[in-house]
């Protein structure tokens, strides 16, 4: 019969033996740690929320003398001239949105080709056949080589948004620029009349900006998209092959509608990315006050409105800054939290299956 | 309509649903009617055709898509590896018109802000990380939590430097590299939380359960079981957001600013001074009507990138040999 005394003396008798024993019951100051820790991991992870909320409130109270000032005319100005102190930021708004969806429009395009290539195996399948022609396919160091090309594609793409924006930026600058020059001037002297093409390219310009955007915007639409098509059950897959289709009928008609929430997903984050894209853009855009639809002259966008004007701003013009820091706050949160509840959605339907 | 019991007869019944006369009869002769030709691979069924161009179109697509990249790292080697020397890292930049220099301090600098923003966002990071893979599903805190993450994940990083100017320097009356580190912390801050959480939830329960059944109290199973053994996954995404603040440079146009001097005032380190860093230093010198420091733009994007790249693959070995185990 063990009483409490009894458990008492063992539990002595036990300390007495070994102090460290890993079973003795936890001691004060391991309770009062847990407690502690506890504790902590939920005051870090409020943190994470209040940072947001602090984040919007501080730019918000900044921007308020702004707002009081120039209202919702702000949004619809065209003139932005400190000297005559009249700002407005729709050419800023206009140029954020077009050179965005532009980008858009070439990253998705090419995001989703990479994204069907990757899912699909066809630099594995090449390779295994390769290694086949050469009875290598199931060597021991050689065998591997597929999976291991596989890994490096991926590898490589991911690398792309590892590369600094700034880096991009002075490649597009001194590389991109003077290489799509001539086509540009050509384009235009051809086909002036055409809206898109009604300037020349004398410089920094949307069309260099556009491109260097898409190539950031890439490796987002290809990692998302290509988590999607991957999360497709095979068992569709097999019975649209089962039914004669070929690789193609079953990627168009089976996979990538299936698919089709997740790869939307990625589009909208990727939009928000590209909306908030600075370094690149205020390198590349041109910086000129222009509400223009030509690819080939320069605009300029919010993210480098507040780049350019940020470090030599006076006292007066702090407020205005942070009314358009607010714009673009507001233009990306939505867009964000709308990509995110798209992808949520999109992992609950497939779960769901 | 007939009776699907019916149907089941072996005799020809003119009542018979054609569908299931063509049933029967491909059942008798499976391969009556099937043209072999036309199940060909062949170049010249329009199907496969298709098939095969599409499949061609995508693979010279993601070629396409990679170009950007090794045109890049080519451009950097070519222009930026040229100048390479080791005054470059010892130098300070050059005035306008000067020849030589170097941007040692920017290199300096780069480290210190990362190094602040490091310091910040680790420790809020992985506990947070924690709290979100143990909470239960439920919680309100934790969904909300990782939703926060999620909208941070595509903060612009320009406006984490609005931020920092607002809370920072307009607070301190000063460009400083704190003011920098914290600006970083806010963009490295998702990457570390959602590594972190992923890489600690994919822990094998039992070894959790096993922990909790010996009597471990949650902070000791945290300490001595999970993280440990989430601990390549979770390093793997600190090295991550660390390349990625390394590159940054939005956020330190008005927060670090630049400086053409060392971090250190009088021998001692001042982080509450203008602060140089190497993706400024990139941006201001590119446009600059001067060979020297154009030619100085490469070269520090080259040294930029080789140490974004080389973090960011160190991070990727990490969890690679985690998935091998």
């Amino acid at each position: 019969m063990g009483t409490a005394s009894d458990i008492t003396r063992a539990r002595e008798e036990v300390a007495a033996w070994h102090p460290g024993q890993i079973w003795q019951p936890p001691t004060k100051r391991q309770r009062w740690f847990d407690v502690a820790f506890r504790k902590l991991c939920v005051a870090f992870a409020a943190l994470t929320v209040v940072l947001i909320v602090v984040l919007v409130v501080e730019i918000g109270i900044q921007a308020i003398p702004a707002f009081r000032e120039f209202g919702f005319g702000f949004l619809t100005g065209r003139v932005w001239d400190p000297n005559a102190h009249t700002y407005g930021i729709l050419p800023e708004i206009w140029g954020t949105l077009y050179t965005s969806l532009l980008a858009l429009f070439f990253g998705t395009l090419f995001g989703v080709a990479a994204a069907i290539f990757l899912a699909e195996g066809y630099l594995g399948e090449a390779v295994f056949k390769l290694l086949k022609s050469f009875n290598l396919h199931f060597h021991p160091f050689w065998g591997k080589l597929p999976q291991r090309c596989e890994a490096l594609l991926k590898t490589l793409i991911e690398l792309l948004a590892a590369v600094p924006s700034v880096v991009y930026g002075l490649w597009g600058l001194f590389v991109v620029i003077p290489m799509i020059r001539p086509l540009c001037n050509w384009l235009h002297s051809q086909f002036g009349w055409f809206p898109l093409f009604s300037t020349d390219l004398s410089g920094p310009g949307i069309l260099p900006a556009v491109l260097v955007l898409a190539i950031m915007v890439l490796p987002t639409i290809t990692a998302i998209s290509r988590d999607a098509l991957v999360s497709v059950p095979p068992k569709l897959r097999m019975a649209a092959y089962g039914l004669g289709a070929t690789r193609w009928e079953t990627i168009l008609g089976v996979l990538l509608p299936t698919a089709s929430r997740g790869i939307f997903g990625g589009i909208v984050l990727a939009f928000g990315r590209a909306l908030g894209e600075t370094m690149a853009l205020a390198m590349l855009v041109g910086n000129a006050n222009h509400l223009t639809v030509s690819l080939f002259s320069p605009a300029n966008t919010l993210a480098a409105l507040l780049a350019n004007n940020f470090p030599e701003a006076d006292s007066k013009q702090i407020p205005v800054l942070m009314y358009a820091a607010l714009v673009l706050l507001a233009i990306t949160l939505v867009v964000n939290m709308f990509g995110a509840v798209v992808l949520e959605r999109a992992a609950g339907k497939a779960e769901a299956k | 309509m007939s009776d699907p019991r019916q149907s089941s007869s072996p005799s020809p019944d003119p009542g018979k649903n054609l569908l299931v006369q063509a049933q029967e009869e491909a059942i008798r002769n499976p391969l009556e009617g099937v043209n072999f030709g036309e199940l060909e691979l062949s170049l010249y069924r329009p199907r496969t055709l298709f098939s095969i161009l599409l499949s061609i179109l995508v693979g010279g697509m993601t070629v396409m898509a990679l170009v950007p990249l090794f045109a890049v790292l080519w451009m950097l080697i070519w222009r930026g590896g040229q100048k390479l020397s080791l005054a470059l890292f010892t130098q300070l930049p050059p005035a306008p018109l000067e020849q030589g220099g170097g941007f040692g301090n920017a290199i300096v600098g780069t480290l210190v802000i990362v190094a602040i923003a490091s310091v910040i966002t680790i420790p809020i990071g992985i506990f947070t990380g924690v709290y979100l893979a143990q909470a239960k599903g439920d919680s309100k805190l934790a969904s909300s939590v990782r939703f926060a993450a999620k909208v941070l994940t595509g903060f612009p990083s320009i406006l984490a430097g609005v931020f920092a100017y607002g809370a920072i320097v307009l607070v301190t009356g000063g460009y400083s590299a704190i003011a920098g580190g914290i600006a970083l912390s806010i963009l490295m801050l998702p990457t570390i939380i959602l590594t972190s959480e992923s890489s600690i939830a994919m822990v094998p329960a039992r070894m959790k359960e096993a922990s909790i059944g010996m009597g471990a109290t949650t902070a000791q199973t945290v300490w001595m079981v999970l993280l440990p053994t989430a601990m390549p996954g979770i390093l793997t995404g600190i090295m991550l957001a660390i390349a990625r603040a390394a590159g940054e440079t939005a956020p330190l146009l008005f927060t670090a600013l630049f400086s053409n001097y060392w971090l250190t005032s009088g021998g001692n380190l001042n982080l509450m001074q203008p602060t140089a860093s190497l993706a400024v230093l990139i941006y201001n010198f590119s446009g600059m009507p001067f060979k020297n420091q154009v030619e100085l733009a490469w070269a520090a994007a080259f040294v930029l990138v080789f140490m974004v790249l080389v973090i960011n693959l160190i991070g990727r070995s990490f969890s690679r040999e985690q998935v091998l185990q």
